[in-house]
């Protein structure tokens, strides 16, 4: 059966996680990737073609060799970060309003 | 209690800066000294489940900001912060940067400019943070740390919600 592949089920696989953790520092090949990992490299390659085919990851030639970096744009699309991002100001202003309100009745 | 407080998020990646508007339900005063005393600040500032913990801060223009986040694991971030401009109950413009528990800026992390202003609106405070990297590879960079850190988080919730979601 064809699943479809959207960006959820690929982030939902721990390895896949682990993988674009790597790659967000810095382009690597998949050799490089592979070797972090315990599991085969067809395995590994595996996970590597769904990303890419989620556009998490995007792949450079450079001479013999293709490196995978995030694509930042497929980031941007999904917002995933930003929303994240946008829960971490959130939070940090509940606790605020939450300060704030005992000031307000430290005050009366 | 922040459903009806207007909340603004975005990023502009053409002047590379972070806009985050948040209304308060407080008095302009209150909140004033909620974003620029260290024992407030503390109280709030770092995003559950961490916390904040400040060294040292001298809340004037030429001043600073010396803080840690910490942790659930004791693990310590260390944030220094410059204080430009400052006109009181009003705005004032800093000067964000990693460092480390001496103070020694790590130039090597990325670098922010803050302009807060407070708009008094009576019963409510508006507070306008930009946040202005210098270069757009500085953004990108926060986007990714921010990403890796959004993503573990979303993970984490992810890794609660799924057994519930397999029937």
């Amino acid at each position: 059966m064809e699943t479809r592949r959207d960006v959820y089920q690929a982030i939902a696989d721990p390895t896949r996680r682990a993988i674009l953790a790597l790659v967000a520092m810095h382009a690597m090949t998949p050799g490089a990737i592979a070797e972090n990992f315990d599991s085969s490299r067809q395995t590994i390659s595996k996970h590597i073609q769904i990303l890419s085919e989620c556009e998490l990851l995007s792949e450079k030639q450079s001479g013999r060799e293709i490196y995978y970096h995030l694509n930042s744009l497929k980031m941007k699309e999904i917002d995933q970060w930003l929303e994240q991002f946008r829960k971490i100001w959130e939070g940090r202003f509940s606790e605020l309003d939450k300060v704030l309100q005992k000031m307000k009745s430290k005050k009366k | 209690m922040s459903a009806n407080l207007a909340f603004d998020f975005s990023v502009n990646k053409e002047n590379n800066t972070i806009t985050v508007k948040r209304e308060f339900a407080a008095e302009l005063q209150l909140v004033w000294d909620a974003y620029t005393k260290s024992e407030i600040l503390d109280q709030w500032w770092a995003p559950k489940p961490w916390k904040a913990r400040t060294k040292t801060m001298d809340f004037r223009e030429g001043g600073h900001w010396h803080y840690a986040m910490i942790g659930p694991a004791g693990e310590e971030h260390w944030a220094w912060a410059d204080y430009k401009n400052i006109e009181q109950g009003k705005k004032f413009t800093g000067h964000d940067a990693f460092a480390d528990v001496d103070g020694n800026i790590n130039k090597e992390m990325p670098q922010s400019k803050w302009d807060v202003t407070f708009t008094d609106k009576g019963e409510r405070t508006l507070v306008d943070f930009h946040i202005t990297y210098g270069d757009l590879a500085q953004l990108e960079a926060t986007v990714e740390m921010g990403f890796k850190d959004g993503l573990r988080m979303a993970m984490e919730g992810l890794d609660e919600l799924l057994p519930s979601l397999k029937k």
